[in-house]
């Protein structure tokens, strides 16, 4: 079966700047893979090529084994919508309350059927262990951790078989983003999907990711289990998964998986 | 049948009458029920009610398929469904969700629309007060920075100033030139049938620096500069900067709705001194050619028509406009509430009323100034 993810030497070069060299990397079906790197090494910009939002300088990306922007406008709409995506900040529509966010995908896929509509969104909302109460809300009168739960419901709503995840955890209270966390796994486990995500939380990562990709001075320094990455040798990973600090959030985050 | 190397979904009735079974087969998924929605409807509408079900065959199963079947089955497992141990996930899901309801908007009644009514008049009630309280803050704000010199926001002034009156510039000339070209050829086809020509200059004059210019020049400065500065503090407010500089100890009215206010009543008579100039400009070009009236001539009988205090009138009311523009721009701003739907109403409101009030204020100008600089 065709990898749901692939990059094919995807370097990207900001100004004069290179920020990705000949990048390779392929995502199989079903896994949890989690992109981690230090700050400004291009993490969020290569979710980003993933989706679509920047195009590479050099290289391909392939989403379910077929390039990215190939195909008529048609493929392209349906290919788009085999993927969900969570921002950072949640990126809800506030004009509209959480119902109209989560419904507007729905909508745009074409279901007319407000009763089926209703249905789907509450399935969804409840998906996200929110209940009806908040369905009416507007998206500026919801915490931090709600806004990603209803942005995470808006991006499963077209039953997307990829998931991708821009720190998920981020801006949570630890006992959030646990709880987090642990949604994120149970719809991984429930429905089957494909999960990259970025992330600088080591908790996050030990309890989420069953393969981990480095990103280091433009590269892929390494891509494998958490096991198998803890015994690259490499100053970076020394310092970014070995120190205590790291050690702890680490064993934190297999105590929670 | 496949597509994409996914089997499409099927539905195979079997028997008839409450031997009836119903066969289920390939990817009840969203991605390949949605474009054949209405048919696979119909046919399950079609199915009785007492057959039975299997889904042995479905290969894959979404919320969406899942959530079709539920409703067409009444929100229960129907009695005899053969369904793979893979697939309970998903109906447990569905059964533990219940019976669904987002509480329902009230529908209208009677008195709403009074009630509609009365808000509005509150709503507007507390515009005022809010507008005054920004006024009082504002004098307040003003008292205090003429005890403590060294606190004048200077740097904003200027650089607001640049943004409000040298930028406005090139619109301003360009509108009031077009302006200029017009009135005058218009008023020239009427003032030829009288043989009237030279009270082109007193008509031009009196028009464009008394009434014209500074109404103008409002109109396309509030359009410019108010919006622009309602959707600057309201971006602000929605991305807490406003906040951030509350806590650093910094009032927004003097960092930021003082420097615009100051700026636009000092910048607004120049430029409604720059615009009219282009208008009359305008006019005389037109004059020239339309009745063949020398730029010479236009210059020299400008004054003789048109008293010296109708310019201090522009000028005065443009500071004015200024002065009100700025307000209602910063008043609407520091409303806009965190969302975008806010912060589009509020800055069409910003317009809509500060053009409202500069018309408003225009006439209020008209009544109290009419013995003053008119030909008797």
């Amino acid at each position: 079966m065709a990898y749901p993810v692939e990059l094919c030497g995807v370097s990207t070069r900001f100004g004069q700047t290179w920020v990705h060299r000949r990048i390779d990397l392929a995502v199989a079906a079903g896994e949890v893979v989690a992109l981690v790197g230090g700050s400004g090494t291009g993490k969020t910009t290569l979710l980003r090529q993933m989706v679509g939002l920047l195009q590479p300088a050099e290289g391909e990306v392939r989403l379910f084994g077929e390039p990215l922007f190939g195909g008529s406008r048609a493929d392209q709409l349906a290919r788009r919508r085999r993927f969900g995506m969570l921002f950072q900040q949640g990126a809800l529509f506030s004009a509209l309350n959480v119902f109209a966010n989560v419904a507007f995908p729905l909508r745009e896929f074409g279901i007319r059927d407000e009763d089926m509509l209703r249905d789907l969104v509450l399935l969804k909302l409840a998906m996200v262990e929110l209940g009806p109460e908040v369905a009416l809300r507007m998206p500026a009168e919801l915490s931090g951790g709600m806004v990603k739960r209803v942005a995470l419901a808006r991006a499963l709503a077209l039953e997307p078989e990829l998931l991708l995840l821009d720190e998920p955890t981020a801006g949570l209270d630890p006992d959030r983003s646990a709880g987090f966390v642990r949604l994120i796994r149970g719809l991984h486990q429930a429905l089957g999907l494909t999960v990259i995500l970025v992330t600088h939380d080591l908790d996050t990562l030990a309890a989420l990711a069953t393969r981990v990709a480095v990103l280091s001075e433009g590269r892929i320094l390494a891509f494998g289990s958490l096991e198998e990455i803890m015994r690259v040798q490499d100053p970076f990973i020394e310092r970014f998964f070995h120190s205590e600090r790291s050690q702890a959030a680490l064993a934190r985050g297999r105590g929670l998986g | 049948m496949v597509s994409g190397g996914r089997p499409l979904p099927t539905l195979h009735v079997e028997g008839g009458g409450a031997a009836a079974r119903v066969l289920l087969a390939g990817d009840w998924t969203l991605r390949f029920l949605g474009p054949r929605l209405d048919a696979l409807q119909g046919r399950l509408q079609a199915v009785g009610g007492e057959a039975g079900w299997d889904l042995s065959g479905v290969s894959r199963l979404d919320s969406f398929g899942a959530m079709l079947l539920w409703r067409h089955w009444g929100r229960r497992r129907p009695d005899g469904l053969v369904l793979p141990a893979e697939l309970e996930g998903v109906f447990g899901r569905l059964a533990e969700l219940g019976d669904t309801r987002v509480e329902a908007r009230a529908p209208y009644r009677l008195f709403d629309g009074t009630a509609q009514v009365g808000r509005m008049v509150f709503g507007f009630g507390r515009h005022l007060l809010q507008f005054v309280a920004l006024v009082g803050q504002l004098c307040l704000d003003l008292v205090y920075l003429l005890r403590y010199r060294g606190h004048w926001p200077l740097l904003e002034i200027s650089a607001n100033f640049y943004k409000v009156g040298v930028q406005a510039m090139p619109v301003t000339a360009l509108v009031g030139f077009l302006i200029g070209v017009v009135l005058s050829y218009l008023s020239a086809l009427q003032l030829q049938l009288f043989g009237a020509d030279v009270f082109i200059v007193n008509i031009l004059g009196f028009g464009i620096i008394r009434e014209l210019g500074p109404v103008l020049v409002a109109v396309l400065v509030a359009g410019r500069s108010g919006s622009a500065m309602t959707a600057q503090i309201g971006v602000m407010r929605v991305t807490e900067e406003i906040d951030a500089l509350t806590t650093m100890g910094i009032s927004r009215y003097v960092r930021l709705v003082l420097p615009k206010v100051v700026a636009l009543t000092l910048a607004m008579p120049l430029v409604t001194l720059w615009g009219s100039s282009m208008a009359l400009f305008g006019g005389m070009v037109s004059a020239n050619l339309q009745l063949g009236l020398s730029f010479d001539f236009f210059l020299n009988a400008l004054p003789r028509a048109v008293p010296a205090v109708n310019l201090l009138i522009g000028l005065s009311k443009g500071a004015v406009f200024g002065l009100l523009i700025a307000l209602v721009a910063c008043h609407f701003g520091l409303r806009v509430r965190p969302n975008t739907e806010s912060l589009s109403a509020n800055t069409t409101a910003s317009v809509v009323s500060s053009i409202t009030v500069v018309i408003l204020v225009d006439a209020v100008f008209a009544i109290a100034t009419r013995s003053i600089g008119l030909p008797r």
